[in-house]
């Protein structure tokens, strides 16, 4: 199970959501997925199995499959639902 | 010379090798499983290889056009991109800037540990090219690599603690928040496009009151944003070069217009494989930054990547964009008029410094401070480019530079000391350094006055 982090570069604010993420997997306890942040333009359909990106990309990030829009990418609370809801659609909660 | 001292050297010559060993360290730190430890340190080592790699395949686009530019228009034509240059940089100026790099994070730590800006950079990325312009004005002018190391570092970690600081009364307006700040190489511009919606601009008519149409969303894919507005200035230039020149001198008979798309594109892949390689370095060092800032200034704030801003003004993010942009062809007219070096609008710059100069000036000043402070900072990442490119050396005569504000404002500022004696350098980061723990001073006896009472910290911080 893989979680993607993506921004336009997938050098900052991508790497700040992964990050978060890990924190909360860890805090879940959800040791069967592993986070990883890049590029949009690198992402691919088969990149990950949940796709979590800022509103300013949604449009970018169409087509992808299972795709979370986050309105704050500094929203610590916001992240944890929508980590908390991925791993449910996936059965991992 | 002994030949194990020889060797020694030789190992630290190796900017690679350097960053291994930072990133070895920073698992070791965190006290990483053996495995992770092993995988990390590789990937950095390779990571850095990575981005030599893509320099190679961004100078090789970058020298015709150079060449090309100056036959057609008789002056030199500089692009600033900040991967572009740094990627050429690094080859030369690796270890030195990787050491900066790293010591200039744990005195932005000690910073924010022991004075009232309370400020953790954790845009490693920028912080690692600031790390390589120091670099190249200091050793460029004289310094030797270690004095380069020690006095790049203290201004790494002033300019990484205090550039946050700057933006942070604009940021507490545009995030309704006062938990992160901004941390990118750009918030001289975008702090000042704040001070230019304040001044000019009316806070209540929003840039969101408007309807936007959308389908900028290509904007967001930097591979294709810099292929193609390479692809048109490629093509502008050429066509100006002419068929004969270019196809006799450049292109090895190629169509002279099929050549100029294949070298766009060539820009845009070594961009792409430099980003790749940054990426990997950043991933095996920034998480141990981040741990151990959080133990040593648990309140303090993260300054963070610009994007973070941009989901609280989208329609700013588009209006400081284009007003950023039509600033730099401005200046860019400016300097066709005056004579001399060219500085072509860098897309990328202007996309992720205008935006997030449009979210602010919004929040200060609405869409007058949005469009007016979006065009200033369009100005600056146009002028202060050009007043840097003496102070670097032979870097400076590449096709392309730093392109954001804040390497403009350091870079002015040390490579001024810097031409007048080393001594001046050095006093210039003692007298910041002694300003910073002054100011700090101030600021602590001022709230006292104001509260006798000190009040609880805020009680969440959201982790950056």
């Amino acid at each position: 199970m893989k979680f993607l982090a993506m921004c336009s570069t997938g050098l900052g604010s991508s790497f700040m959501v992964r990050m978060n993420i890990e924190t909360i997997v860890g805090e879940l306890g959800l040791s069967a997925v592993t986070v990883e942040h890049s590029d949009i333009s690198s992402a691919g359909p088969d990149s990950a199995d949940v796709f979590f990106v800022a509103k300013d990309l949604e449009d970018a990030a169409q087509g992808l499959g299972d795709v979370v829009v986050l309105n704050s990418i500094i929203d610590m609370d916001e992240l944890r639902e929508a980590v908390k809801a991925a791993a449910a659609r996936h059965g991992l909660l | 010379m002994n030949s194990v001292l020889q060797n020694l050297l030789d190992v630290f010559r190796e900017p690679s090798v350097i960053v291994g060993l930072i990133a070895l360290l920073g698992l070791l730190l965190q006290r990483k499983s053996l495995s992770d430890t092993v995988k990390g340190t590789t990937k950095a080592f390779v990571g850095f290889l990575v981005l030599a790699a893509g320099a190679g395949v961004v100078s090789d686009a970058l020298t015709p056009f150079g060449e090309m530019f100056q036959h057609a228009f008789g002056v030199q034509g500089v692009v600033p991109n900040n991967e572009a240059i740094v990627g050429k940089v690094l080859t030369n100026y690796g270890s030195q800037a990787a050491l900066i790099f790293f010591f200039g994070m744990v005195v932005n730590v000690l910073l924010a540990r022991f004075t009232r800006f309370k400020f953790i950079y954790m845009s490693g990325h920028v912080a690692l090219y600031l790390a390589a312009m120091i670099a190249v004005i200091l050793i460029a002018n004289g310094f030797s690599s270690w004095q380069a190391v020690l006095w790049g570092a203290l201004a790494q970690g002033l300019i990484t603690t205090l550039s946050p600081a700057l933006v942070q009364p604009w940021m507490r307006k545009a995030t309704k928040n006062d938990n992160v700040a901004l941390g990118h190489t750009g918030n001289f511009g975008i702090a000042t496009s704040g001070l230019v919606g304040k001044l000019f601009g009316n806070p209540e008519k929003s840039t969101e009151d408007l309807k936007i149409p959308k389908g900028l969303g290509f904007l967001r894919d930097t591979t294709v944003v810099i292929a193609s507005s390479m692809g048109v200035i490629y093509l502008l230039v050429t066509l100006v070069a002419g068929s004969g020149y270019v196809e006799d001198k450049l292109s090895n008979g190629q169509w002279y217009l099929l050549w100029a798309v294949m070298q766009a594109g060539k820009f845009a892949a070594g961009v792409f494989i430099i980003l790749a390689g940054v990426r990997v370095v950043l991933a095996e060092i920034i998480p141990a930054f981040k741990g151990i800032s959080e133990k040593l200034v648990p309140n303090a704030r993260p300054a963070l990547d610009v994007p973070i801003v941009f989901t609280f003004a989208p329609n700013a993010v588009l209006i400081g964009f284009l007003s950023s942009f039509v600033g730099g062809l401005i200046g860019m007219g400016i300097l066709v008029a005056v004579g001399g070096t060219i500085i072509i609008p860098g897309i990328v710059a202007h996309f992720m410094t205008g935006a997030a100069s449009g979210v602010l000036g919004n929040a200060t000043g609405g869409r007058r401070g949005a469009v007016l402070g979006a065009m200033v900072n369009g100005l600056m990442i146009t002028f202060l480019p050009l007043l840097v490119l003496p102070f670097l050396g032979d870097v400076g005569l590449q096709n392309s530079t730093f392109s954001d504000a804040d390497f403009g404002v350091a870079g002015l500022l040390l490579g001024s000391a810097v031409h007048i004696s080393h001594v001046a350098v050095i006093g210039l980061i003692v007298c910041a350094l002694a300003a910073v723990f002054a100011g700090s001073a101030l600021i602590t006896r001022r709230q006292a006055a104001k509260e006798p009472i000190t009040t609880a910290e805020p009680e969440r911080r959201p982790t950056a």
